[in-house]
C-alpha cells in the first residue's frame, strides 16, 4: 500500500463519522525506486489531505506546505518519495474512531467489513 | 505505443484460476482492454500522468494496461483474495511501480468514501447476472463519485436506454464510444456452449 492510497482510504464502519485518517502501524516497509515526475507530485498536492500525509510520513515532512513548492525540486523528490515510493507490506491500519483495524498483508490493505460493523 | 502492441502485452496477463460465478469472474480479453485503453489515452488523453480507479479490478489486465501507458497511480479495488493475488503476480512479472491495490467491497463503499480523489475510473463491471441485479449501476453509482473527469465502463447494450435514464437523473453526461461484442468462451462447468456472444456498450460518462 502507497501512501499516496493511504491519502484516500477512509473507514467506514458503521456509526463511523469520521473515519480518517487511518493510523497506520506497519511492521514491514519497502521503498522501491519509482520514477520521478515533478509535474504529477505537483498536481497532486493539492489534492492531498496535507497533514494526513505528514502523520503517516512520520517526520520526512514538513507540517505545512512550503511556499512555492512547484518549482522546488528537492521537496518535490522528498514528497515523491513519501507518496509513491514507500510501501507498507505488512500491518494494519486503524480506524480513528472505532479502533477497528484493517490488516494489511502483502500489500494489500483489507477493507471488508464483518457483519458487525457494516 | 501502438494498438496491436498494447494488446500483445495485456495477453500475457495472468488470469483467473478458478473463476467464482458469483462474483461473475471472467477476464476482459486482452483485445478489448487494449480498445479501451487506447481510446481512453488517445482520444480523451485520461491515463497518462493521472490518478486511475479501476472497479472490481479482478486479476488487472485493465490497471496494468494503464500503468503500462503511464499513468500517474492505478488503483485497483477488488472484493477477493484469490483474484488480488493474481493481481499482484502480475503486478511483479511486469515490474509495474505505478500500481496499487485495495480489497473491498465497492457496493459497500459509503459515497463519501473516495469522493473526487480520481481523475479517471475505468472498469468493466459485474453485469447483474448472478442473484446480484442491479450491482452495474452500484459500481456506475461509486465510480461517478469516485472521479472528476470520467468514468469509463462497459455495459450490455440491452441496458443502454436504462442508464441513459439514470445517467440524466445523476445529471451526468453519457457516450456510447462504442459497440462490441463480448466473446465468453464457456469458462463455468454449467456452460452448454462453447461461447456466447454478448452485446456490450463502451461508455465514457462525465459530469456536465
Amino acid at each position: 500500500m502507497k501512501l499516496l492510497t493511504h491519502n484516500i482510504l477512509t473507514s467506514h464502519v458503521k456509526g463511523v463519522t469520521k473515519g480518517y485518517p487511518l493510523l497506520i502501524k506497519a511492521t514491514e516497509v519497502r521503498v522501491n525506486e519509482v520514477e520521478f515526475n515533478p509535474q504529477f507530485v505537483s498536481r497532486m498536492i493539492p489534492k492531498l489531505e496535507w497533514s494526513a500525509l505528514v502523520q503517516a510520513a512520520e517526520g520526512d515532512l514538513p507540517s505545512s506546505l512550503i511556499q512555492d513548492y512547484e518549482n522546488n525540486e528537492e521537496f518535490l523528490r522528498k514528497v515523491h518519495r513519501v507518496l509513491l515510493e514507500v510501501e507498507v507490506i505488512e500491518g494494519c491500519l486503524q480506524c480513528p474512531e472505532s479502533g477497528r483495524e484493517f490488516p494489511i498483508s502483502r500489500g494489500v490493505p483489507n477493507m471488508l467489513l464483518n457483519e458487525d460493523d457494516s | 505505443m501502438k494498438l496491436k502492441d498494447l494488446e500483445s502485452c495485456l495477453q500475457q496477463v495472468d488470469v483467473f484460476e478458478d473463476p467464482k460465478v458469483l462474483l461473475e469472474q471472467y477476464p476482459t480479453s486482452p483485445h478489448i482492454a487494449a480498445c479501451m485503453l487506447y481510446t481512453i489515452h488517445n482520444t480523451f488523453d485520461d491515463i497518462k500522468d493521472k490518478v486511475v480507479a479501476d472497479l472490481g479490478c479482478g486479476c488487472g489486465v485493465l490497471s496494468i494496461g494503464a500503468a503500462v501507458l503511464d499513468a500517474g497511480l492505478c488503483v485497483g479495488f477488488d472484493i477477493d483474495d484469490d483474484a488480488l493475488e493474481i493481481f499482484q503476480r502480475n503486478k511483479e512479472e511486469f515490474e509495474l511501480t505505478n500500481i496499487d491495490v485495495v480489497q473491498c467491497d465497492v457496493c459497500s463503499l459509503r459515497e463519501s468514501a473516495f469522493a473526487k480523489k480520481f481523475d479517471t475510473v475505468i472498469m468493466n463491471p459485474p453485469f447483474g447476472t448472478k442473484r446480484n441485479q442491479g450491482i452495474d449501476m452500484e459500481f456506475l453509482k461509486t465510480a461517478l463519485s469516485m472521479a472528476t473527469t470520467a468514468v469509463y465502463s462497459l455495459h450490455k447494450t440491452s441496458t443502454r436506454e436504462h442508464i441513459q435514464k439514470k445517467a440524466n437523473d445523476w445529471k451526468v453526461k453519457m457516450e456510447v464510444i462504442a459497440e462490441l461484442r463480448y466473446d465468453l468462451p464457456a469458462s463455468y462447468k454449467f456452460h452448454k456452449k462453447k461461447s456466447v456472444d454478448i452485446q456490450v456498450d463502451f461508455i465514457r460518462f462525465s459530469p456536465t
